[in-house]
């Protein structure tokens, strides 16, 4: 039986963009507190020279899972009440292709998106020339989006 | 304390700090973590009269995605200028010239191409699809490492 307390309330705009620029703003400090937007991390990854990136994204990957295990398990509800519910997403060649296209540009930038933009907001102006470069390189993937493969 | 947030965070920190990320935006709004998707935000923005299928759809309902880059701005310039001692570098000095530009561009043509193509990228797939234990995103996740692995071992080698 829904009593008012379980009626749903409509996040306003203004909440809305409000709570994730809060939590945008809590990972770009994570961000650069851990360093994972240092160049010279993301190559020690690559290069198998340090677990550091390693542990990180496990780390992550673990907490995330179990957060999304208990919301899911509990029918947890948004602070407004509305249910949660996560999208999956389409396995196709574009998940392989694209997949590959992407980490070829993360190692060479040391950045994926999160990264690129804590480094603009950490002073590293070069990175505005990745950021510039990513949305060609969206733009270009709209171009081509009708004749690719899917 | 205040010393200790100054310092580089060790990982113990760091990873899970980053999956909380995933709860917090989950139970604050409801919407499922991603960065990339911003890029396809910010295109759609300015190009409000395209023609592209990609590029036409209500952007003003995902506008949050652009907010939640804003934020990751701001993020790390309090923690670089504020929450460290000094500022640190994150790009190695090689890159401040003409071919790291060019490195970078070409990078970053492959990021943005590459993260829209595969519908995700380490924010969307790793952290949020792996969360969600979705085959899509180990398999992109393993795509991702793979293309890093060649840049790094095969190509980098010839241009660095």
């Amino acid at each position: 039986m829904d009593t008012v307390q379980d009626t749903p309330r409509e996040t306003s705009q203004v909440a809305l963009n409000l709570r994730v620029l809060v939590i945008g703003t809590m990972f770009g400090i994570v961000l650069v507190k851990g360093q994972v937007i240092s160049w010279f991390n993301i190559q020690e990854m690559f290069r198998f020279q340090s677990a550091y990136m390693y542990l990180v994204i496990g780390s992550a990957v673990v907490v995330g899972a179990i957060s999304v295990f208990l919301i899911k398990r509990t029918h947890a509800r948004t602070i407004d009440r509305q249910e949660i519910e996560i999208k999956s997403k389409k396995l196709n060649k574009g998940t392989v292709i694209g997949g590959i296209m992407f980490g070829l540009g993360w190692a060479v930038t040391g950045a994926c998106p999160g990264p690129i933009y804590a480094q603009i907001g950490s002073g590293t102006w070069l990175a505005f020339v990745t950021l510039g470069a990513a949305l060609v390189g969206s733009y270009l993937y709209a171009l081509a989006q009708p004749r690719l493969p899917s | 304390m205040l010393e200790w947030i100054m310092q580089p965070w060790p990982w113990y920190v760091t990873g899970p700090a980053l999956g909380l990320m995933i709860p917090l935006l989950l139970l604050s709004t409801g919407k499922s973590w991603g960065i990339s998707g911003s890029f396809r935000n910010i295109n759609a923005m300015c190009a409000p009269r395209t023609k592209l299928p990609y590029l036409q759809f209500d952007w003003r309902s995902s506008a949050w995605k652009v907010i939640l880059a804003v934020g990751v701005v701001i993020g790390g310039f309090i923690a670089n200028y504020l929450l460290s001692p000094e500022p640190v570098p994150f790009l190695p000095d090689i890159y401040f010239s003409v071919k790291g530009v060019l490195l970078l561009s070409a990078g970053g043509l492959l990021i943005g191409f590459g993260t829209r193509y595969a519908d995700g990228c380490t924010s969307g797939h790793t952290l949020m699809g792996l969360s969600n234990l979705q085959m899509t995103s180990l398999i992109a996740t393993i795509c991702f490492f793979i293309g890093g692995l060649i840049m790094t071992w095969l190509i980098m080698p010839l241009l660095v």
